[in-house]
C-alpha cells in the first residue's frame, strides 16, 4: 500500500463530495480491507478527522479493517436458516477452517462470517461463498464447500460446457501465432501479448478459451485501467475499429486461425468482447 | 416567539428553543444525563422524556432534542413519563450502577432494584465527553466507534490520539466513570442513601467509597 495510491482514489471521487463512503468503498475494492494507514491518508486528504472516518469505516460491515482471507464465507443466521440449522452449519465451518466467527484462517484463504438474512429463506440453510450460493446447505456438504472453494468456483468445465471452448489467435498484421504452449491458463496453452499502460511495458497472458476471462500479467493491472496491447512479435497496437459496446474503450482486435475476427475490451475488468466468424468453418 | 404550555402553564419562548429549555425556564424538574449547556443537545440518554399533544394523541419525546413549537401541549411528570423514566433509569443502572450520578437520580425517584442482567459497564454512551472533545475542546480525539452491542467510544484504532491535549474535559463531564457507591454489599449498588442528610455511616462501614458526604445507607430500613 502507498500513500499515493490512496490519494489517487481520493482524487477519483473528488466530484462526490464527502463521500467518504464511496472513498472507503474503492479503498476497500483495491486492497481487500481498510489498512490503518490509508485511513489517515483519507483524514488529511479530506480535511475529515480521523474520528469520523474511523467511525464510518467500523460502523458498516461491508468495511474490514483486518486483512481478509482470499474467500469470504457468510452462513446465513436470519431467522429462517437459524431455525433450519444454521447455528450448527455456522460450528461446522468453525471446525473445517479451525477458525472462529469474524476470523481469518491462518493460511489466508478464507474468512468466516456471518449474516442475518440473504432474502432466500426458503432456500436456508443458505452460505455464500464469494457470491456463490450454495443452498440447503448440511453439515456433510461444508466441507465440499470448503474443498470446491479451494479448487475455484469460477472455474468452467470446458469439456462440458458448450459456450466456452478454446481458441487458436493469431496477429492480425504479422499472422504470427500468439499461442503459448509453455503458460498454460485453464489448462490450455494462453495467448501472448505486450501491454502497455501508465509507461509500464510488460507482458500479458490471456486465456484462449472463449468465455473465459482468466488472465495472467507481468503487472498487477489496476481495476478499470485502459490498456493498450502490441503483437509481441511485430509490435503492431492490436487495435480494433470499433469502441467497446459496454464501457466505450478502444476494443484491441485479434484474428482466430481458420477465421474470424475476436474482439476484446481494453479495459481491465470489462468482460465486452464480440467473436465475428464470418469465413469460420 | 413561542407560546406552549408547560404542566398547564403557559409559557413564551425564542424560536429554536427547547422544550427543556422552556421546561427549566418555569423551574420544573427534569432529569438528564447528556445534556450540558454549551454542547448540541443528542437526545442519548432519554431520562428528559416528557409526554407532548393531547387526548389520543399523545407521545413521548426527549425534551432536549424537541423544538418548544406553538400551542404544545407538554407534561413533565404524567403517570406516562413517569413510568418511562423509572424504566430508563433501571436500564442506566443496569448499564452502570457504579455510577454515582445515575445512583442519585434512581434515589430521587425512589428506584431501588432494577430487574435486569446486572453489567457493570464503565460507559452508558450518553456521549458528552465526544461533543466536549469536538465542541468545546476542538480536538476531535475520541468519537463513537462500531454500532449496535458493540458501539464504544474511544480513540480511532485504539492508540493514543495526536489530536488529545490531555485536557480532561471528557473526565470532568463523565457521568459514570466516578467511582461507585458501594454501599455495604458490592453488588447491590443502589443504596439511595445520598438522598438522605443524616449523620455519615463511614464510622460503621470501611467500604463506603461515596463521595457524598454525608452517606447514610445504614440508616435507610432494611426491607
Amino acid at each position: 500500500m502507498s500513500a499515493d495510491s490512496i490519494r489517487k482514489i481520493i482524487d477519483d471521487t473528488r466530484d462526490q463530495p464527502a463521500n467518504i463512503i464511496v472513498v472507503l468503498e474503492d479503498i476497500q475494492a483495491k486492497f481487500g480491507y481498510l489498512p490503518e494507514e490509508s485511513l489517515r491518508v483519507v483524514a488529511e486528504e479530506t480535511g475529515q478527522s480521523l474520528v469520523d472516518i474511523y467511525g464510518v469505516a467500523t460502523f458498516y460491515k461491508t468495511f474490514s479493517l483486518k486483512p481478509r482471507g482470499q474467500h469470504r464465507v457468510s452462513v446465513c443466521l436470519g431467522t429462517a436458516c437459524h431455525v433450519r440449522g444454521g447455528p450448527s452449519i455456522e460450528k461446522a465451518f468453525q471446525r473445517a477452517l479451525n477458525c472462529k466467527t469474524g476470523e481469518t484462517t491462518d493460511d489466508k484463504k478464507f474468512t468466516l462470517e456471518t449474516v442475518a438474512c440473504l432474502g432466500a429463506c426458503a432456500l436456508g440453510p443458505i452460505v455464500v461463498v464469494d457470491q456463490h450460493y450454495f443452498s440447503k446447505v448440511t453439515i456433510d456438504d461444508v466441507r465440499r464447500v470448503v474443498r470446491k472453494t479451494l479448487e475455484g468456483l469460477d472455474k468452467v468445465d470446458i469439456t462440458k460446457d458448450k459456450s466456452v471452448f478454446p481458441v487458436e489467435i493469431i496477429c492480425s498484421r504479422c499472422a504470427h501465432s500468439l499461442m503459448d504452449p509453455t503458460f498454460l491458463i485453464d489448462d490450455y496453452p494462453s495467448v501472448r501479448v505486450t501491454i502497455y499502460f501508465e509507461r509500464m511495458h510488460g507482458w500479458l497472458r490471456l486465456s484462449s478459451v472463449y468465455g473465459s476471462y482468466n488472465i495472467e500479467s507481468e503487472y498487477e493491472i489496476p481495476m478499470d485501467a485502459v490498456v493498450n496491447i502490441f503483437c509481441p512479435h511485430c509490435h503492431t497496437e492490436l487495435k480494433g475499429n470499433i469502441p467497446c459496446p459496454e464501457c466505450h474503450a478502444p476494443m484491441v482486435s485479434m484474428v482466430v486461425r481458420g477465421g474470424g475476427v475476436v474482439q476484446i475490451c481494453s479495459r481491465r475488468g470489462c468482460k465486452g468482447h464480440m467473436l465475428d466468424v464470418t469465413g469460420m468453418n | 416567539m413561542i407560546t406552549l404550555k408547560i404542566n398547564g402553564l403557559p409559557v413564551t419562548v425564542d424560536k429554536g428553543a427547547t422544550l427543556l429549555e422552556a421546561i427549566r425556564f418555569l423551574g420544573f424538574h427534569v432529569p438528564t444525563l447528556c445534556h450540558m449547556e454549551g454542547l448540541s443537545p443528542m437526545g442519548a440518554c432519554r431520562l428528559c422524556v416528557v409526554e407532548i399533544g393531547n387526548g389520543n394523541n399523545n407521545k413521548l419525546v426527549s425534551s432536549c432534542t424537541y423544538p418548544a413549537q406553538e400551542g404544545l401541549n407538554v407534561r413533565t411528570s404524567s403517570t406516562r413519563v413517569m413510568n418511562a423514566r423509572k424504566m430508563i433509569i433501571e436500564l442506566l443502572l443496569a448499564t452502570a450502577p457504579q455510577s454515582k450520578t445515575i445512583q442519585d437520580i434512581a434515589a430521587k425517584y425512589d428506584v431501588r432494584r432494577q430487574r435486569f442482567r446486572q453489567r457493570y459497564e464503565s460507559c452508558i454512551l450518553c456521549g458528552l465527553c465526544v461533543r466536549m472533545c469536538e465542541e468545546q475542546m476542538m480536538a476531535k480525539a475520541i468519537g463513537f466507534r462500531g454500532r449496535g452491542d458493540r458501539r464504544s467510544i474511544g480513540t480511532p484504532f485504539d492508540s493514543k490520539s495526536e489530536k488529545c491535549r490531555l485536557c480532561g474535559g471528557c473526565l470532568y463531564v463523565c457521568p459514570a466513570c466516578e467511582l461507585r457507591c458501594t454501599y455495604t454489599e458490592p453488588d447491590k449498588a443502589v443504596c439511595g442513601g445520598c438522598a438522605n442528610l443524616s449523620p455519615p455511616c463511614l464510622i460503621n462501614y470501611d467500604d463506603v467509597m461515596c463521595y457524598m458526604d454525608p452517606c447514610v445507607a445504614c440508616e435507610l430500613p432494611k426491607e
